[in-house]
């Protein structure tokens, strides 16, 4: 590594752990005009997040969704494209496993599994590759198109969970029919943590490796570069949107799956949780790179995780986490005006 | 509804439309200043959310809702402003730090508003509209909140003033170009703080009248995404205040409408009735936009034109 790219990593990871700072102390402070010892609270925090097994195991169970959401927004933002849809993709993904899940009950696990993956995945890239074409064929605004979509899906979802597919048996909270205990997703080998987190975590690898490795990611961040100049090169341009839009798509649908598959066991109304717009945020953090989405999607899970340790400890509300996260988010999402700006990682003329 | 049959249908969603529409009106108002001046907001969510605490716990406090409505817009004001600040830094996207506004807005509105679930504040009387009526049902029905009517006055003086203000002009001609602006010695960071100040401010009222208006109160699950619907109702309108209240009724029928055919036994296609604006919005957009030309009066700078 030359000495040029050695500063721009370092400034990379520099601000935004200078911004977290930053926003620690904002907090602190907030915390403080409360009569509270900030310092008490962080220290919650981070036994709350990362302390014990069973800490982690809850953080990792939080960022499992998180960080397949935010590959919904940074997959397509190679192509320059802003998707903020993946709530909907993932909700309807997650309404495909679970209808496929308890059609296939009682056949091989690992079938049921697999076609359960595939089926969610594939409802999520249509939803959001739907988005895509309408951006590439009619110039209907992406960012738009996909929230719209996001509260269509949310009907259907509705309608379809509280209507036709509803289980009979589920009473004060409307469920489709479970999927079955045989076919739940197992937890990953050594660890207590499900499967959901291996498929983010592979699904993040294999994407890097596209998008920084091959040749059809790097025509890709071309149109996301410049479009016209991809367009005059001869670049398939509404191919890789449409590509970038569908992957994405279904890595929000998998989402989806694993929530029914290896949390909820059925859906219902708990998989619209705000997964899809935390993975806008930490997408943008994690400047959309596919790799960095991993450790900050486990950063946000674990202030998450901690919050009832709060509750707990110091009676402090649930929505505490919630306050650390929107100060952070505010905190690292401004600091992106001083990329180039700080002396120190400018190479010495 | 025994007394007049069906036709509580037809008049339950038109009171519902009333009713429901309020919030709508005022964040999609405020949403319109905003992307009038070329910024869009998507936080308007966390300042509804905020300003529903905000007014609800000041009236509880005071005993006036009106002090509270206000005080509803000045926490509003505060995170509009605090948008408007954030984006007027270099490279910032202003997509990005309206959904972490949203966060931070409803963190703060739980956070700050948990000791104000059981209380009850005094709320905002109602304007008796139908008091000609010798119809129970009718004289409810048309028993209006009054920031319905002042919002509605306000997309009226909005709409004028669009078009005969300095101030107007201003916020028009940033949002459109910011060259032309900046050729004019106009600040445009400057303006479109202002602006979406001036839309946080709104929608902090319209939170007020989601808990200071009956059957309000202040709970968690208080809204129901109006913030966010906020921006496909400002398309919806193409970016004109007097539209922005007709498609804010319009919004508000349509989620009257599940429920009043639900009070008289129709169940089934409650949710996708919700969802009827939202397919509207998205066929409009698909039949007049084309890969050469935009939507028609939207101001050319808004960063979901290009």
């Amino acid at each position: 590594m030359n000495r040029h790219a050695f500063r721009a990593a370092a400034e990379a990871v520099a601000l935004p752990v200078g911004a977290l700072v930053g926003a620690m102390v904002l907090f602190g402070l907030f915390v403080a005009a409360l009569n509270q010892n900030p310092l008490e609270v962080y220290a919650l925090i981070y036994r709350g997040a990362f302390a014990s097994a069973f800490s982690w195991q809850n953080t990792l169970a939080r960022a499992a969704p998180l960080v397949l959401t935010a590959l919904c927004v940074a997959l397509p933002a190679q192509a320059g494209l802003m998707v903020i849809g993946g709530e909907g993709a993932l909700v309807l993904g997650g309404l495909a496993a679970a209808v496929i899940g308890h059609l296939l009950a009682g056949a091989a696990p690992l079938g049921v599994e697999v076609a359960m993956a595939l089926g969610a995945m594939a409802v999520g890239a249509a939803w959001i590759g739907l988005a895509g074409a309408l951006r590439h064929y009619r110039g209907v605004n992406e960012t738009i198109s996909s929230l719209l979509l996001t509260y269509i899906a949310i009907a259907v979802f509705n309608h379809l969970v509280e209507g036709p597919l509803r289980d009979p048996a589920s009473l004060n909270k409307p469920s489709t029919l479970p999927i079955g205990e045989a076919s739940m997703l197992g937890h990953l080998p050594g660890l207590d943590v499900h499967w959901g987190l291996g498929f983010g975590v592979i699904f993040c690898v294999a994407m890097y490796l596209l998008v920084s490795r091959t040749t059809v990611g790097f025509a890709l961040r071309v149109v996301g570069g410049n479009g016209r100049a991809a367009r005059l090169a001869g670049l398939p341009v509404g191919g890789l949107v449409l590509a970038a839009c569908g992957l994405g798509g279904a890595a929000a649908g998998l989402a989806g799956m694993v929530e029914v598959a290896a949390v909820h066991g059925t859906a219902n109304a708990s998989l619209i949780a705000g997964y899809g717009y935390g993975g806008i945020l930490i997408a943008f953090i994690a400047r959309q790179q596919p790799l960095a989405i991993v450790p900050v999607a486990v950063l946000v899970g674990g202030i998450s995780a901690s919050g009832g340790m709060l509750q707990r400890r110091l009676d402090l509300p649930d929505a505490t986490v919630l306050v650390l996260q929107g100060v952070a988010f505010m905190v690292i999402l401004a600091s992106e005006a001083l990329y180039g700006r700080l002396k120190i990682f400018r190479p010495a003329a | 509804m025994t007394g007049i049959g069906w036709w509580g249908v037809p008049l339950a969603v038109l009171a519902g439309a009333i009713r429901l529409s309020t919030p709508f009106l005022f964040v999609s108002l405020g949403e319109c200043i905003t992307e009038k001046s070329g910024r869009i907001n998507l936080g308007l969510e966390g300042i509804l959310v905020m300003g529903a605490m905000v007014g609800y716990a000041v009236s509880y406090r005071t005993g006036d809702p009106w002090v509270g409505v206000c005080a509803a817009g000045g926490a509003g004001f505060a995170l509009g402003l605090l948008h408007g600040l954030v984006c007027s830094l270099p490279r910032v996207n202003d997509i990005a730090v309206g959904i972490g506004l949203m966060l931070l807005g409803t963190g703060l509105a739980f956070f700050l508003g948990k000791p104000y679930v059981q209380p009850e504040a005094s709320m905002l009387p109602s304007l008796p509209l139908g008091a000609w009526s010798a119809s129970p049902q009718v004289r409810t029905a048309l028993g209006v909140n009054p920031l319905f009517v002042i919002g509605l006055a306000l997309a009226l003086a909005l709409g004028w003033a669009f078009r005969h203000t300095r101030w107007g002009l201003v916020t028009r001609m940033v949002g459109d170009s910011s060259d032309a602006a900046r050729a004019m010695g106009y600040r445009v960071p400057a303006v479109r703080t202002v602006a979406t100040a001036l839309g946080g401010f709104l929608a902090g009222v319209g939170g007020s009248s989601l808990s200071l208006y009956y059957p309000g109160s202040w709970t968690e699950g208080l809204s129901s995404g109006q913030g966010l619907m906020a921006v496909a109702l400002v398309i919806f309108a193409r970016w004109d205040p007097l539209r922005c209240f007709y498609a804010a009724l319009l919004f508000g029928g349509a989620s009257a409408l599940g429920p009043a055919l639900q009070s008289i036994g129709v169940s089934g296609g409650y949710y996708l009735f919700n969802a009827a604006p939202y397919v509207v919005t998205l066929g409009i957009m698909i039949a007049t936009c084309s890969p050469r030309r935009t939507l028609v009066g939207a101001p050319g700078e808004l960063s979901i034109n290009r």
